[in-house]
């Protein structure tokens, strides 16, 4: 087979805590450099965190694996400085057809409103996306990488996690206050501690072939049921990065997975779909199957953190795998700086629980639903299935029923303790848990958007009258905030800069699209989470509210509150 | 009990006409395509509807009398959606993408 893509090959070497001869101790340990322990370690180095992450091999993923990265994903890289590299090697789709036996039964289109920076979703094989994180993880410095060095015990204890790792050189001991565990579905850590983890198996086979082409295949997703040209019940064909084009067989029941995957086999099926014309070389072949379950906890022992698909996992319907681990850690690192600075009780760690389960119950949920229509386990089931896709081509109604995956979105935090609920009334779907929307704006230095100035601390954003000046109360009150124990960063919005407000802080609202977006008539105030969610907001600003809900969201009860206040 | 909201009342003019236009759809059709009409049906009927209170009411009425345990099964889980998974709470999902 030819290689569209050789894998990097990262030494292992030989560190100093191979040769103390007792426990080494790290602030924080990751465990596994996959997409979610890549993307932790380079969250634990831009809020300073010293951390060691740890993987088994010595190289990124084989084959193409995830590909579909969400615009929450693409976001969350952007505020970790590597999202834009990303988005420009990932190809930008936006129409999707489906197909029910040899016809297009209908089309859809999933261009994001204007106004955004990132689009819906990017394709990009999940190599290049591992490989983009290790190379940034390389400029921001302070990640202490170790390949080739696998955890085969851990031992909780009241004040930090004991950890055995073995090297080619042997093995050596380390101990930490915080374990992050990102080492895959299979995690053996989950397996060492005898966590269960509970939810549905599926005996599905999917073929799986990453194939370079050169004919000129419209950028598009293309979703068969029931193809023509092959017996199982789906087909999915998907362009990735250089030309490289993803195609899932789903398998029949009594298929034999390695037969399946002879190439010669592979050619064949891919020949009798494309036609016998097209063009191509086979580069990754493999066969692959899903559950869709996760752990009860993702917190353990108060001190071990499952993150990505160690804690849940779902069927690949919906791209809700990776994007889901990457919120995962996206919601988890900032609350650990926090405690670990002590401006926050250890009490602000349980709502990654509280806040992670549910979005990790959406997720299973859709992907199961999903899976579910594609892969229908029973006559009536299929009846459904079939009966909804001949709806389709001719009723609307019927084309919000066909479900070939409801792909990624960002969690909602809804029912989130760290939350203060709305008390007013406002014209926009952004209430406190929600992530923050885009928009394009200007600033002192240039263009640019609204999320790239949000994030990384606890952030503000207020609403100027239109004349974009701020009341001496108001720059006030900002001023104190800026000023208190956990620093609020105040962006003041208004149409025009004005030299009067705070300074270096003003954004114009080039397209009035901040102002729609929020809701944001003159005095309101948005508070908002170094993970840019919601935490509250107002139609006025006034200093104690915004500090209770500060408080709130640092995890604080109100005795704690009144001291730290 | 709860108050029914779906019209279980006596509606059809002509309920003769109805049950016979209703066997004729079937007619000439194989069991399997018997299946897929009657799916059809439904999806359209449901759609018309549009009212998830009036559905999931008719969804338990129809399962009555019917499987183990019959009704009550159903009744707990709120809703007949087959593949019920462990601790995810069956709630609607509103903004979903096709
Ligand atoms: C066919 C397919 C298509 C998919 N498509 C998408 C998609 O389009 N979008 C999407 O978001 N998701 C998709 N996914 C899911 C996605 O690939 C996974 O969710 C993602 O890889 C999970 O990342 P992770 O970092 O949690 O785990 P992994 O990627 O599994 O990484 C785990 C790492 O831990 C290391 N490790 C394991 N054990 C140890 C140990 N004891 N000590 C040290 N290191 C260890 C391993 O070497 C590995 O590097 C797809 C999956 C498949 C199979």
């Amino acid at each position: 087979m030819a290689r569209a893509h050789e894998r990097p090959v990262y030494a292992y070497r030989r560190v100093a805590d191979q040769d103390t001869g007792r426990p080494v101790y790290h602030p924080v340990v990751i465990v596994g450099a996959g997409p979610v322990g890549l993307t932790a370690a380079l969250d634990c180095a831009v809020h300073g965190l010293p951390h060691v992450l740890l993987d088994a091999e010595d190289t990124v993923c084989e084959g193409s694996k995830a590909i579909c990265f969400a615009k929450r994903s693409l976001e969350i890289f952007d505020r970790l400085g590597c999202g834009e590299r990303l988005v420009s090697k990932g190809v930008v789709w936006n129409l999707g057809r489906v197909f029910f036996g040899g016809r297009q039964i209908y089309a859809f289109n999933l261009a994001p409103e204007a106004g955004h920076q990132r689009p819906a979703f990017i394709n990009l094989q999940q190599y290049y996306l591992e490989e983009c994180l290790i190379e940034r993880l390389g400029e921001l410095g302070g990640t202490d990488l170790r390949w080739r060095n696998t955890v085969t015990g851990v031992e909780p204890c009241a004040d930090g996690v004991g950890l055995t790792v073995d090297t080619p050189d042997g093995a050596y001991r380390m101990r930490c206050d915080y374990l992050i565990v990102a080492d895959g579905a299979r995690s053996p850590i989950r397996h060492l501690l005898g966590l269960p983890c509970r939810g549905q198996v599926f005996q599905d086979r999917f073929l799986i072939a990453d194939v370079v082409m050169q004919a000129d295949f419209p950028t598009e997703r293309w979703f068969w049921f029931k193809p023509p040209f092959h017996t199982g019940q789906s087909t999915l064909l998907h362009r990735q990065a250089d030309n490289v084009w993803r195609i899932d067989f789903q398998l029949d029941r009594d298929a034999d997975p390695d037969e399946e995957k002879r190439p010669e086999r592979v050619i064949a099926r891919i020949k009798a779909m494309l036609g016998e014309q097209v063009r191509f070389d086979l580069d990754w072949v493999s066969v692959y199957t899903f559950q869709c379950r996760r752990m009860e906890r993702f917190q353990h022992a108060g001190r071990i953190f499952f993150v990505g698909d160690a804690a849940h996992q779902v069927s690949p319907f919906g791209a809700r795998g990776a994007n889901g681990g990457i919120q995962d850690v996206d919601n988890l690192i900032w609350k650990l700086a926090l405690v670990m600075a002590g401006k926050a009780p250890a009490a602000l760690l349980e709502s990654y629980d509280a806040e992670r389960i549910p979005a990790a119950d959406e997720n299973i949920l859709n992907s199961t639903r999903s899976t579910e229509f594609i892969t229908p386990k029973s006559e009536a089931s299929r009846a459904f299935r079939d009966a909804t896709l001949m709806l389709a081509e001719h009723y609307p109604f019927a084309r919000r029923l066909v479900n070939s995956g409801r792909l990624s979105v960002p969690a909602m935090l809804r029912g989130s303790p760290l939350n203060t609920p709305d008390t007013e009334t406002f014209d926009s779907p952004l209430g406190p848990g929600a992530p923050c929307a885009d928009a394009p704006i200007q600033t002192a230095t240039g263009e640019d958007w609204l999320l790239r100035q949000l994030g990384n601390l606890f952030t503000g954003v207020y609403f100027a009258a239109a004349h974009g000046r701020v009341s001496a109360r108001s720059v006030e009150i900002i001023r104190t905030l800026a000023g208190g124990t956990i620093p609020v960063t105040v962006r003041v919005v208004g149409e025009r800069l004005s030299g009067k407000g705070p300074d270096g802080c003003g954004i114009v609202d080039v397209a009035g699209l901040v102002r729609r977006r929020y809701g944001g008539s003159p005095g309101t105030f948005y508070l908002i989470r170094p993970d840019q969610h919601v935490c509250a907001r107002w139609r006025q600003l006034e200093l104690e509210p915004v500090r209770h809900a500060l408080l709130r969201a640092l995890g604080q009860t109100q005795r704690h509150s009144e001291q730290i206040a | 009990m709860k108050p029914s909201r779906l019209n279980v009342e006596p509606q059809l003019a002509h309920p003769d006409d109805f049950y016979q236009a209703l066997l004729e759809l079937h007619q000439g059709l194989t069991d399997e395509e018997s299946r897929l009409a009657n799916a059809k049906l439904i999806l359209l009927l449901a759609n018309h509807i549009g009212d998830q209170a009036v559905l999931d009411e008719a969804l338990r009425i129809a399962r009555e009398g019917l499987g183990e345990g019959s009704a009550s099964a159903v009744e707990r889980s709120g809703s007949a959606v087959p593949s019920v998974i462990w601790a995810a709470p069956l709630r609607r999902v509103t903004k979903e993408r096709t």
